[in-house]
């Protein structure tokens, strides 16, 4: 847990994740371009569902971090609520819309999926609308984080709502297994190995890590601008002119 | 267990001599359901396909709107101090709030519902099912709402707030309660979704009372 507590210096974080910042962004932009050199050029067409099969590199990898950024927000809300470690709220805030935006995407790339696929844009199966409800939930949680006077009590607040909502998470891994509705079960993380061809899992899991680099390297730029906003609003106040 | 029996009485006498307040919820309840007919036509045929969706959300609706009262109050008057200083662990007394929260609105809601299944030409067959999964969801929005009435206190624009954290949370039960009618009007067995429905209680009982606690504890503090 060493490590864990080092970073509870804000001034070392910043120091650290400035240092960092440009290595995320590099890595991110090239697992990235191949990614898409590979998913939207190399890879072949699906035998069924032909070009639209291409959605799959952005609406799994966004679908995946959806459910990611929440899982990290819940952690972050744990080590807020039980260590007060003082990094972890602000991750935990500077994650959200993020995350929102990730669920966001995958169910708009979902209904664009869906429309020629299944013949709709939307419907009420399982899956769709247990991350119909993680996105509500992202919602609630910047609202009721917003909703206070006092940023403490926002925080407070919200990292139980976020231990709360963490129940979700495993209803929507689980949703396409329990309930045998339209959305395709999973093909890539099961007992018996990935059901997919090497030449799609190979950009589906590069755009995944592009994705993962992604979201590390706005989470460190929030983080950042919000530690900045912090150390400006202490400024002002220790200083009366 | 004293302090327990002592807050679901002062509760419940509160409710009793205010009267208004939790008659409120119940008449929201009456008046959302009786607006369908009028909304989508008297059509016995439409209403009976949709009764059973229809009196849920209304049930969920009507108890969003009873929940600001569940702590604010106390909260407003100092009473939730006290009562976080008292040796009783917290946990139970936030049990014995939801409890006297579900018999001054679930409870009635309870009552009320299979005449507004008959409103609603919901057929007479749905009736126990429509009852047993009242009876065993309604506790469990008394208790996933506390969570959320206990996370807005203090907040601005609570009312609204705590629709939008808890409505979500309560979307499994709308499914399940629903489908359980549904099952039991088409003639089929719909065991399974009230053993769902009572895992949901069984889950929420201990786990909603701890997090509220957590809640309230924050909220003084």
């Amino acid at each position: 847990m060493n490590w864990f507590h080092w970073f509870a210096n804000p001034a070392r974080f910043m120091r650290f994740a400035a240092r960092l910042q440009p290595w995320i962004m590099a890595l991110g932009l090239a697992t990235g371009a191949a990614g898409l050199y590979y998913g939207l050029i190399d890879s072949p067409a699906d035998y069924q569902q032909g070009e639209t099969v291409r959605i799959m590199y952005v609406h799994v990898p966004s679908a995946w971090m959806a459910m990611f950024v929440y899982v990290f927000m819940a952690f972050a809300a744990a080590s807020f609520l039980i260590w007060k470690h003082p990094l972890a709220d602000v991750a935990a805030q500077a994650a959200a819309p993020v995350g929102a935006g990730f669920t966001l995407m995958a169910l708009v790339t979902g209904s664009l999926w869906g429309q020629p696929m299944w013949g709709t844009w939307w419907v009420w199966d399982a899956r769709l609308t247990s991350v119909l409800i993680l996105f509500f939930l992202y919602l609630g949680y910047i609202a009721l984080v917003n909703a206070f006077d006092d940023p403490e009590r926002g925080s407070k607040a919200g990292a139980i709502l976020l231990l709360v909502g963490a129940v979700n998470v495993p209803i929507i891994k689980f949703s396409v297994d329990w309930w045998n509705t339209l959305h395709q079960p999973a093909s890539v993380a099961r007992m018996d190995g990935p059901a997919i061809d090497p030449s799609m899992l190979l950009p589906l899991l590069l755009m995944a890590a592009a994705f993962q680099l992604y979201f590390f390297y706005l989470l460190i730029v929030r983080m950042r601008g919000e530690l900045t906003a912090r150390r400006i609003r202490l400024l002002r106040l220790s200083d009366p002119a | 267990m004293n302090a327990f029996l002592a807050i679901v009485r002062r509760d419940l006498s509160l409710a009793l001599r205010q009267g208004s307040d939790a008659a409120m919820a119940l008449m929201f309840f009456v008046i959302v359901v009786t607006l369908f007919p009028l909304g989508v036509g008297p059509e016995p045929g439409v209403l009976e396909r949709i009764s059973a969706g229809i009196v849920w959300v209304a049930a969920l609706l009507a108890a969003m709107l009873s929940l600001d009262r569940m702590f604010q109050s106390d909260y407003d008057d100092g009473t939730l101090e006290l009562l976080l200083l008292t040796p009783a662990p917290l946990e139970l007394l936030v049990l014995a709030k939801c409890l006297a929260h579900w018999l001054t609105t679930g409870l009635p809601m309870l009552v009320i519902a299979p005449l507004l299944g008959l409103f609603m030409n919901m057929q007479t067959e749905a009736f126990p099912v429509l009852l047993a999964t009242m009876a065993l969801g309604t506790p469990v929005l008394s208790l996933i709402g506390g969570i959320g009435a206990a996370l807005v206190l203090g907040a601005r624009r609570a009312g609204a707030l705590v629709a939008l954290l808890v409505l979500p949370l309560t979307i499994p039960l709308l499914i399940f309660g629903v489908s359980a009618i549904e099952a039991a009007v088409t003639g089929q067995s719909s065991e399974a979704q009230l053993l769902i429905i009572g895992a949901m209680l069984l889950a929420t009982l201990p786990l909603a009372p701890w997090a509220t606690a957590a809640a309230l504890r924050q909220a003084v503090s």
